[in-house]
């Protein structure tokens, strides 16, 4: 560039006329940009939080939260897969659908993850991207991606804006569709121009769903074969999954349950649907259930699935799965029936309203010798560890569930941590247990107590994940630093990628690939760089009790709590996937294992 | 049935952008291969009608019907594989035929009764329509002339009386 370049530039520089943000132009008194419309729809449907983080494409609806003086809160993240999991925690603690408001191109794919994870755990959830100009789409303009495209499997519904006066009625569908029927994420992608521009349309319009119908009447006959069935069974088995919790049925279960005398046992999700501590409680079942639960499976003369999948975890092998045994299904999503196996009865709809009709033709069941022999295995084969040769996993959540007196909110990473938590931490309360169930998502667990803590700001909340997890998603501590929240983060650090480590143990002849995680930082000086949050270490099992008393004790933002625990260890009981609930192993076998036929 | 047992669906939808990208959706990711697919407006232009004809077990396709019927944008679909349904489907064929070769297959186009829509000096284009066994006999007794061009429309049904398509 000459010099003479550089003369002709400048004056450009001095004629820059200055904005006025104040006057909109050729704006009726009405009328006000789509991204306002967007923020006077989502307060209208009830929305306290957005999680997010801006670029380009969606500073129009950022100016919006500013410029409509709004009282929803903006809380920016550090990457937006841990606001789709805040967004997450928040609505499965509250019933409330989580908000998410990321940018169009690398924003709006960090999401993919969380969305997915929702969409596996029917969370409800809104999530709202920002795009490219309408007229660059598919021209590979700089951050557009295809959002809508990409996402298309993993949502219950999306939408891309084509006018910004169709913003209030997608924000109320997207809201409609996520929070009714079986819940699930809607996703909005709007191009920054329909953000920008005028929208005059009414904030309430009527909804255009002819193709959506969530208001299923259950049909009475199939409740009172149900009833029949039950009458007759003298072996019976409940099974609660996160169904019966997003219906809020535990009142009703557990009148069913107390009405029969018939044991109660829950899904991974399903935990806290009926009190862990009720001695009809088998636990959770499944892959890593417990052996009473799984033995109660295989010889119980009836199963009934209230609001759960029947999902590959807890049947093991469909073909093999309760096969004596009369199959229930009672599920609001009638695509779930006959899914993963057949049943002889089955009934759609709301699980609390069938419940509750369901009460009203039941009576009680004599399950005497049945609970007396279940009661045996649970003396037989306990869940136990033991406090020597150092300091293990399940001791650390056991003297956790002592001290919380199973009353905190517990969200849980993915891997052994996991497993054990849900063995170890009793669930009494609904909605107070949050687990990665279906996607399996390692990086899910801190964001979502995070969300939780949002959604109940009185509530103990803590996150238990792994070393290799909490990697995934740690840098949210500068979050929970911002907005003072007491998370406390239980790191159960053994250095491994423990659950991948154990497979390859027991039927890889232990051949260990890529699950070192050598180069882990000081979790607890790490913790101590961020401003307000605290780092403790625990070492040794004496440590324990006094520390996480420590850790309870700091509320003035989030605390972590990093526990060495020791490098190799198997959870048990364990089915090996593909195999029946009779192959289980509840202990550590003596003999090799063949290598596992089912998925993961 | 078997797993090579062709399925006829139709789907009654919101004839919105993204449809038929969620419906295709739901068949791949069961493994289904669709062998034919028509799309057009319905009465009502803000709906649209699809027939889908595919391959594949019943039970999958059960599943596919179970997971179609739950898109928003989707508000119906019926298996009609065991149904009685008018179904009809049209091909355009471009034979490469000389004034030796054309008597016969004029010939053709009678006892099946084509149309010829196109006559040139070296090829002839035929527009045939009735059910798919019929284009497909035609289909294999052209099979001795130098067959150029072909173009199926896929097939279209409807059910009979007051059923609903």
């Amino acid at each position: 560039m000459s010099a003479s370049d550089t003369a002709i530039l400048e004056p450009e520089t001095i004629t820059k006329p200055t904005p006025n943000f104040s006057v909109k132009p050729n704006v009726s008194p009405e009328a006000m940009e789509g991204a306002q419309a967007l923020v006077r729809r989502l307060e209208m449907e009830g929305v306290e939080y957005i999680w997010g983080l801006s670029g380009g494409a969606a500073i129009p609806i950022f100016d919006a939260l500013v410029t409509t003086n709004t009282k929803i809160k903006l809380v920016l993240v550090r990457h937006e897969q841990g606001a789709t999991h805040m967004a997450d925690g928040y609505a499965r603690v509250t019933g409330k659908p989580g908000v998410v408001l990321v940018t169009s191109g690398p924003g709006a794919t960090n999401t993919i993850t969380g969305i997915m994870t929702a969409h596996m755990d029917s969370v409800p959830m809104v999530v709202i991207t920002g795009q490219t100009i309408s007229s660059m789409l598919g021209k590979d303009a700089f951050q557009e991606a295809d959002v809508f495209g990409l996402t298309m499997p993993v949502v219950k519904h999306s939408y891309m804006i084509k006018n910004s006066n169709d913003i209030p009625r997608v924000v109320k569908e997207a809201f409609h569709i996520a929070r009714t029927g079986r819940p699930g994420p809607v996703l909005i992608d709007i191009p920054k121009d329909m953000s920008s521009g005028i929208c005059t349309a009414e904030l309430d319009p009527p909804m255009d769903l002819p193709g959506y119908n969530p208001e299923i009447k259950t049909d009475l006959s199939s409740v009172m074969d149900i009833a029949e069935a039950l009458s007759r069974s003298r072996k019976p088995v409940l099974l609660a999954g996160h169904g019966a919790l997003i219906a809020n049925a535990q009142q009703e279960l557990l009148k069913l349950a107390e009405t029969l005398n018939a044991p109660v046992t829950t899904t991974l999700l399903g935990k806290g649907a009926f009190p862990e501590t009720h001695p009809l409680s088998l636990g959770m079942l499944g892959m890593h259930g417990t052996a009473y639960a799984n033995k109660a499976m295989v010889e119980c003369d009836l199963v009934m699935s209230i609001g759960s999948r029947y999902d590959d975890r807890i049947v093991g092998q469909p073909q093999r799965f309760c096969q004596n045994a009369t199959r229930i299904h009672i599920d609001i999503d009638v695509a779930e029936i006959h899914k993963m196996i057949s049943v002889h009865h089955h009934a759609v709809g709301d699980a609390r309203a069938i419940l509750a009709e369901l009460n009203k033709h039941v009576s009680r069941l004599d399950t005497a010798d049945w609970q007396k022999h279940l009661d045996g295995y649970k003396k037989r084969f306990p869940l136990k560890y033991k406090k020597q040769g150092g300091l293990k996993m399940q001791h650390v959540l056991d003297e956790l569930d002592d001290l919380t007196n199973h009353r905190a909110i517990i969200s849980t990473d993915v891997g052994q941590h996991q497993m054990w938590a849900a063995q170890f931490c009793l669930s009494v309360d609904p909605h107070t247990w949050l687990s990665s169930g279906g996607a399996g998502t390692m990086g899910y667990g801190f964001p979502a107590a995070m969300g939780a803590q949002f959604g109940r700001p009185d509530a103990a909340v803590w996150a238990i994940v792994g070393d290799g997890g909490f990697q995934m998603t740690m840098c949210e501590l500068a979050t929970a630093c911002v907005h003072k929240l007491p998370v406390k983060i239980l790191v159960l650090n053994n250095h491994y990628l423990g659950m991948v480590r154990q497979w390859q143990e027991l039927f890889f002849d232990d051949r260990q690939s890529g699950v070192d995680l050598e180069g882990n930082p000081d979790f607890a000086k790490l913790a101590d760089t961020f401003p307000g949050a605290k780092g403790f270490n625990i070492k040794r099992p004496a440590d324990v009790r006094k520390v996480l008393k420590k850790a309870m004790e700091y509320n003035d933002g989030p605390c972590v709590v990093n526990a060495e625990c020791v490098k190799e260890d198997n959870v048990y009981p364990m089915i090996p996937a593909g195999k029946a609930l009779e192959d289980m192993l509840v202990d550590a076998p003596k003999y090799k294992l063949e290598k596992p036929t089912g998925s993961t | 049935m078997n797993s090579n047992d062709l399925h006829t669906i139709s789907l009654y939808v919101s004839n919105k952008p993204g449809v038929l990208a969620r419906i295709a959706q739901v068949f791949a990711r069961r493994g289904f291969n669709i062998d034919s697919l028509v799309v057009s407006s319905a009465i009502d232009g803000n709906y649209s009608r699809m027939t889908i004809s595919a391959k594949g077990n019943p039970e999958g396709l059960d599943q596919i019907i179970k997971q179609a019927s739950k898109l928003i944008d989707v508000l119906h679909c019926i298996d009609h594989s065991q149904e009685s349904v008018v179904s009809k489907e049209m091909a355009l064929i471009k034979i490469g035929v000389d004034s030796e070769g054309r008597p016969e297959v004029l010939q053709l186009v009678e006892h099946f009764g084509c149309k010829v829509v196109d006559f040139t000096e070296s090829s002839l284009i035929l527009m045939v329509t009735g059910d798919s066994g019929k284009l497909d006999a035609l289909i294999k007794m052209l099979g001795r002339f130098r067959v150029i061009e072909l173009v199926r429309t896929g097939k279209v049904i409807m059910a009979r009386g007051d059923e609903v398509t």
